[in-house]
């Protein structure tokens, strides 16, 4: 049983990451209809600028550890949404009159020049996240012994989703952004600026993927270029799995599909984990092709 | 306040489906706009708020140009739209969808204000406030769509086709709205296939056929006009 239970909490810590990056994708879709293939890389550009700010720029040992990752997070969550930003204007935006797959080669064509912009800044080798960040302690809960780490990186997680879900559902700006993925033309009449509600939607995305790229650096401890490809497909897979353009969905996706993994790894076989999460998709996209959470309300003609 | 469309012209690719539009709307008028399916009456309108932009011609609200003016920025001008087949926003509360029509309004209080006149003019919006607006019935999504631009506390409404697919008894309520909100000193500008009805309800009519203006006068005189009565009224009633 305390296998079972660690396993779960490893689940839930993994999955708050998918559930991060794949927010990124299906707010995209929402607004565009277009899946930003450059979302895994600059999740990945999140996982080096933190990496760069702990070592480097040395933030951690200046200001002290509970300070220095409020820092941290909010360093790289600005860093990479102003990426993302820009990515919007100068790969998307040009291609927004031109036909659905134009916009699709392009989004291919940013994910290789951030991965290799990555690889040419860092080199391809694997790098290590400095030890100590953390506090290497583990907290009783209910006898359970969880690393601080992982309780971290699930309370990060946790809270950002909440925020983001606030934002959506109670501001002004919000509900904007939820207008604007039903219908573009109607949301101008009411006079809301589409452009820059898309663009903010490509502040939020990447911001929320670039922490999870640093909750990445600090759970696993290293990092690749080529990391921003499978954490990609598992949140993009998470996101269809919620229902794809919905923000609950995205969550409730990354979250499963976590868990799923994690139990599969550890009393399927940890070579099956991903199998096992592929699986999982297509077993609930046969039952339930719009996702889990897809397509609530039908719209009346 | 004055509307003027000079010469309007518009292309969806290579064609032209507008061939210089001429119209006038002065302040307190309900002007029809009536024709054939493809005469370019929605695109006129679409044109007005901003949706497509013109390949010639100008249009002035005023002394204010809205052919060079971003749609977001018309209705903040002034120029609300109600769009053909309604366009609610399906999956957000009736509620939220009123809150959009005043978006760029930041004046709190002055935005309750106009939503309690809304929910005075259509009490049906007020019981159905938390309701989805996609669960609503065609008459009430119309409703809706009217109560959602006049958030906006715009100048000038523009109404494209209001009483499409709706029952005839609701038809007639939704006009009787119409009117109703002219007489509080709204100017209108309603597009309709239902020509007798706008008819009855407008100052003045604009007939269109194939992106042209053919014929311009009061609307009494539009109701009497042979050619009228044969091509949009049914012959003589």
């Amino acid at each position: 049983m305390e296998e079972f239970f660690q396993q779960l909490t490893n689940g839930l810590a993994v999955g708050g990451i998918y559930a991060l990056i794949a927010l990124g994708y299906t707010m995209v879709y929402g607004v565009l209809k277009l899946i930003n293939f450059a979302h895994g890389d600059l999740f990945a550009l999140g996982a080096y600028l933190g990496l760069t700010l702990l070592t480097s720029l040395g933030l951690n040992s200046r200001v002290g550890p509970l300070a220095g990752l409020a820092l941290l997070v909010v360093f790289v969550t600005g860093l990479v949404a102003l990426a993302g930003a820009l990515l919007e204007r100068a790969a998307y935006r040009p291609l927004r009159q031109s036909p659905r797959l134009s916009a699709v080669v392009s989004a291919l064509g940013a994910s290789i020049f951030i991965q290799n912009t990555i690889m040419l800044i860092y080199g391809s080798k694997i790098h290590v996240y400095p030890k100590g960040i953390l506090p290497a302690v583990a907290v009783n809960i209910f006898g359970l012994q969880v690393p601080l780490v992982r309780i971290l990186v699930f309370v990060v997680s946790l809270l950002l989703m909440a925020a983001l879900f606030a934002f959506i559902q109670k501001t002004r700006l919000g509900t904007a952004i939820r207008a604007v993925a039903i219908d573009q033309d109607a949301a101008r009449l009411m006079g809301i600026n589409v452009d820059q509600v898309i663009m903010i939607v490509f502040l939020i995305g990447p911001g929320l993927g670039g922490v999870a790229g640093l909750l990445v650096g600090l759970y696993y401890g290293q990092v690749n270029f080529t990391m921003g490809w499978i954490y990609g497909l598992k949140a993009f897979t998470a996101a269809i799995l919620g229902g794809i353009g919905n923000i609950p969905g995205a969550m409730l996706g990354g979250l499963i599909l976590g868990v799923i993994e994690a139990l599969g790894a550890a009393y399927v076989s940890v070579a099956w984990k991903d199998a096992i999460a592929f699986l999982v998709l297509i077993v609930i996209l046969i039952a339930r092709p719009k996702g889990l959470l897809g397509e609530r309300v039908a719209d009346k003609i | 306040m004055i509307l003027k469309v000079e010469d309007l012209r518009v292309k969806y690719g290579q064609v032209e489906v507008l061939h210089g539009i001429n119209l006038t709307i002065r302040e307190g008028e309900i002007v029809a706009i009536l024709g054939a399916n493809g005469a370019g009456k929605s695109t006129t309108l679409m044109a007005i708020s901003g949706l497509v932009k013109p390949s010639a011609g100008r249009i002035f609200l005023d002394d204010f140009p809205l052919h060079e003016a971003p749609a977001h920025e018309i209705v903040n001008r002034g120029v609300a739209q109600v769009p053909e087949g309604r366009r609610v926003f399906g999956t957000l509360t009736v509620a939220e969808n009123l809150r959009l029509g005043a978006f760029s309004n930041r004046n709190q209080e002055q935005v309750e204000q106009i939503e309690a006149r809304i929910y005075e003019l259509f009490p049906v919006l007020k019981q159905r406030r938390d309701q989805l607006a996609g669960t609503l019935s065609g008459g009430e999504q119309q409703m809706l769509a009217i109560g959602r631009a006049l958030m906006a506390g715009p100048k000038i409404l523009l109404l494209d086709e209001p009483s499409l697919g709706l029952a005839p008894i609701l038809v007639k309520t939704i006009f009787r709205t119409i009117q109703h909100i002219n007489e509080s000193g709204m100017t209108i500008v309603l597009v309709e296939q239902n020509a007798r009805a706008a008819l009855k309800l407008a100052h003045r009519g604009y007939v269109f056929e194939v992106g042209r203006v053919v014929l311009e006068n009061s609307a009494e005189k539009l109701l009497a006009d042979p050619n009228v009565q044969n091509a949009y009224l049914g012959g003589v009633a």
